[in-house]
């Protein structure tokens, strides 16, 4: 069981996301995260994903991905370098007592207050998930409120041609059995 | 300039553009306008009138499995469209192409749960290749184009068309596109990959024991020929999936007919013991391969499929070749050599010596059953002459093991969602496409019933389709399984029947009944004799199960044989 980060471009076309969503669903595929909007195409939406799984699970679910007929393009990022980031803005309890030492923490995470009252704090995060994950597991102890996470997006590192990836995201198939 | 056309005027004329000539279907509210313009431009198409929706969508299926071209059906908003559903989801889970069109509520109402909406493109979503609502006429002409060609192209599928009712009564300056612009369907009709093809021929010159697993890819391919060529140059065993029966002669020496849950014996012994497999078209599923991991253990597997999302998806594979089959066996012809396997072939031959000797028609007996009329009606049909459609059931394995099919596309059956009911609306499509062929449906007391409302399309279309019920009195196959695995409790499996005869004969339609053995020739001749429909009620011995049978949960090599007479 491994953790895949994925990107499928798709044509922003009513119901696109529900064929998506219902594609995972029926195939009984394991999705932690995603996140979708436009891309620099205008017509096409980007998603990105975080599914677990076995080899044979990750070749599905972008093989049927790709069978859809708005899904233009799918593309597994784990083993290349990408930059990874999500967001997330977590309300927690900050009264007096602890205020300095929840703007210390997040001060460390490179995280922003971007919400102050009496009895609360908004911090502002964006990060890859990790990073994320360990600024949320701190502040658990001071009590979080209300918390929202965006979900993973990802982009390949250096110039690469997306246009001619595009064409040919039809994922390579590893041999089985040799 | 174009001239303005209705939505109703554009669908008939794409139609038209598409070499449509016939369509199946029911009117209502929603789809009304489109009805009311065939009739008013008399548009040369000819709308075959259904009993039930559902009748509609197996129609088409069976008139596009017949013919290879694309079938049509028609229905409208509501329950209209739903009633389409089995039909659509018996399509897609065995490649058919189908073009459903169905009327919607007016825009306005769309999602005020207004008289007969139904989230259409919801409901087929997840049992179609693809579906469209339209809600502008501006898309209509496009869409029209896609279905089809999305239907058709690649690995076929149902495509449903979900109109709205004003859109129908909208006019719009119509030109049929010449091309569609899908940035994300590349249908993948090249070369498969040379060095995977090189691999996979390179496997089957090493092989000692190579076999051919033939599926319904290669009828689509139109590769039988290929098929043929490459399994008699290097002396290959050609074993086929349900679906692919009719892509090699089953009368072929090399023929080792086909496997799986009910597949004949000495087949599945030899998918279990080849060190080398081809399937080629086949998707390799639970009923062909018995439980995965134990499918085929000693063979080095090259599964050629068009599509990349059949490759290892059950079954672990050696060599995945991507790729149109006739394209795939055009590049494996030249590299396989020549090759005897004469130690193969003979064990093959001993496993179906054993086979025979079992068979249940080398038993002495006087009762009627299946398997016999199924050799008959082979016998009658100028040894398997006819297109046959059989129904969901223990007839129809027994139809797939004794009717020996040599011709391409001449059993039409629901192998993949084993749809009750499929037979006779699919051979009345068959039979549309198909004129002159000579149509047989087999169908058990049970799933008849659920569709033999379409015996008055049978009539209204003056069809000379033959029918054989073969009639146990029981839910069969599902009777089988509470024989075997529920301790003979038969709980709602014992069926109340009507009398067949006189129901066919309610619709004009001439029947007998047949109870003895000695009587199955004639009644066959009987009905081939007759210029129009026959229905011929076989009455057939109540408590005969189909054999071998792989449990669920067991793999091909656990098959449970048929007891011996004495037991
Ligand atoms: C629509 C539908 N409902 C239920 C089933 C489950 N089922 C599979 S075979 C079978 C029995 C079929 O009985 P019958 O048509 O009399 O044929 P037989 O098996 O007796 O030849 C049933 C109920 C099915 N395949 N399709």
């Amino acid at each position: 069981m491994n953790k895949h980060t994925m990107i499928a471009w798709m044509e922003d076309k009513p119901g696109v996301l529900n064929r998506v969503a219902g594609l995972f669903r029926r195939r009984n595929f394991n999705i932690e995260s995603l996140a979708v909007g436009h891309s620099e195409t205008s017509g096409i939406s980007r998603m990105t994903f975080v599914a677990t799984g076995d080899d044979r699970e990750m070749r599905q679910v972008q093989t049927q991905l790709y069978k859809l007929i708005n899904v233009t393009a799918v593309q597994d990022v784990t083993d290349v370098p990408t930059v990874s980031r999500e967001l997330a803005l977590i309300k927690v309890k900050a009264k007096n007592g602890n205020r300095s030492e929840v703007m210390q923490i997040v001060d460390i995470f490179r995280g922003r207050i971007v919400d102050v009252d009496m009895e609360t704090l908004i911090i502002q995060i964006v990060g890859p998930e990790e990073r994320v994950e360990s600024l949320i597991n701190l502040l658990d102890q001071f009590g979080i409120v209300e918390m929202v996470r965006t979900g993973t997006v990802a982009m390949v590192r250096g110039a690469h041609d997306r246009a001619a990836q595009q064409k040919t995201a039809v994922p390579a198939y590893e041999n089985g059995n040799q | 300039m174009s001239e303005k056309k209705t939505g109703g005027q554009i669908i008939w004329e794409s139609l038209m553009r598409e070499g449509v000539e016939v369509v199946f279907g029911l009117p209502g509210g929603a789809i009304l306008p489109a009805y009311d313009d065939l009739a008013k431009y008399e548009y040369p198409i000819h709308h075959v009138l259904v009993t039930h929706e559902q009748g509609a969508s197996h129609m088409a299926d069976g008139y596009a499995r017949a013919t290879g071209r694309v079938g049509v059906c028609m229905a409208t908003s509501g329950p209209g469209a739903t009633n389409l559903i089995t039909g659509l989801a018996t399509a897609n889970m065995d490649s058919v192409p189908i073009v459903a069109i169905t009327g919607q509520v007016p825009t306005s109402l769309l999602g005020r749960d207004g008289f007969q909406e139904a989230d259409v493109q919801g409901v087929s979503l997840p049992v179609t290749k693809h579906n469209y609502l339209i809600t502008d006429i501006r898309e209509l002409p496009d869409a029209l184009k896609e279905a089809f060609y999305i239907a058709s192209t690649g690995r076929p599928g149902p495509v449903v068309i979900d109109i709205c009712k004003d859109v129908l009564q909208a006019s719009l300056e119509f030109e049929y596109p010449e091309t569609v612009n899908l940035p994300g369907y590349h249908p993948n009709q090249n070369a498969p990959d040379p060095h995977s093809v090189a691999r996979a021929a390179r496997l089957l010159n090493e092989a000692e024991r190579p076999l051919i697993v033939s599926g319904q890819g290669v009828s689509i391919a139109k590769a039988e020929q290929e098929l043929r060529q490459l399994a008699e140059k290097a002396q290959i065993p050609v074993a086929t999936s349900l679906l692919g029966i009719g892509t090699f002669p089953s009368t072929h020496p090399l023929s080792i007919s086909w496997g799986g849950m009910h597949g004949e014996a000495y087949c599945n012994y030899a998918l279990q013991e080849c060190d080398v497999m081809l399937a080629i078209g086949a998707r390799l599923d639970d009923r062909l391969t018995g439980v995965f991991d134990t499918f085929a253990p000693k063979a080095r597997i090259i599964h050629v499929d068009l599509d990349p999302a059949e490759m290892g998806k059950n079954i672990t594979i050696d060599t995945p070749v991507v790729g149109d089959a006739l394209l795939a066996l055009r590049g494996l012809l030249p590299q396989v050599e020549a090759n005897e396997h004469p130690a193969w072939l003979a064990q093959i031959d001993e496993w179906k010596q054993e086979t025979s000797d079992r068979d249940i028609l080398a038993q002495e007996t006087d009762e009627l059953i299946a398997p016999y009329i199924m050799q008959q009606l082979w016998h009658a049909t100028d040894e398997g002459d006819a297109t046959v459609v059989s129904d969901v059931g223990q007839h129809q394995m027994w139809e797939a093991q004794y009717y020996h099919h040599t011709k391409r596309r001449s059993l039409l059956t629901s192998g993949g969602l084993g749809t009750m009911g499929y037979g006779l609306p699919a051979a009345i499509g068959a039979q549309m496409g198909l004129s002159e062929e000579e149509i047989w449906v087999v169908a058990g007391d049970g799933g008849f019933q659920m569709t033999m409302v379409e015996l008055s399309t049978v009539v209204q279309e003056r069809l000379p389709i033959k029918i054989a019920i073969i009639n146990n009195g029981f839910l069969g196959m599902v009777r089988q399984w509470q024989d075997v695995f529920y301790n003979k409790r038969h709980s709602g499996t014992p069926l109340f029947n009507p009398d067949f005869v006189k129901l066919a004969e309610a619709y004009g339609i001439p029947a007998r009944a047949v109870t003895h053995k000695d009587d199955v020739y004639a009644a066959i001749k009987e009905a081939q004799a007759a210029d129009g429909p026959f229905l011929l009620d076989f009455q057939v011995e109540e408590f005969t199960n189909v054999y071998p049978m792989v449990a669920p949960g067991k793999s091909n090599a656990d098959m449970i044989r048929r007891p011996s007479p004495a037991e």
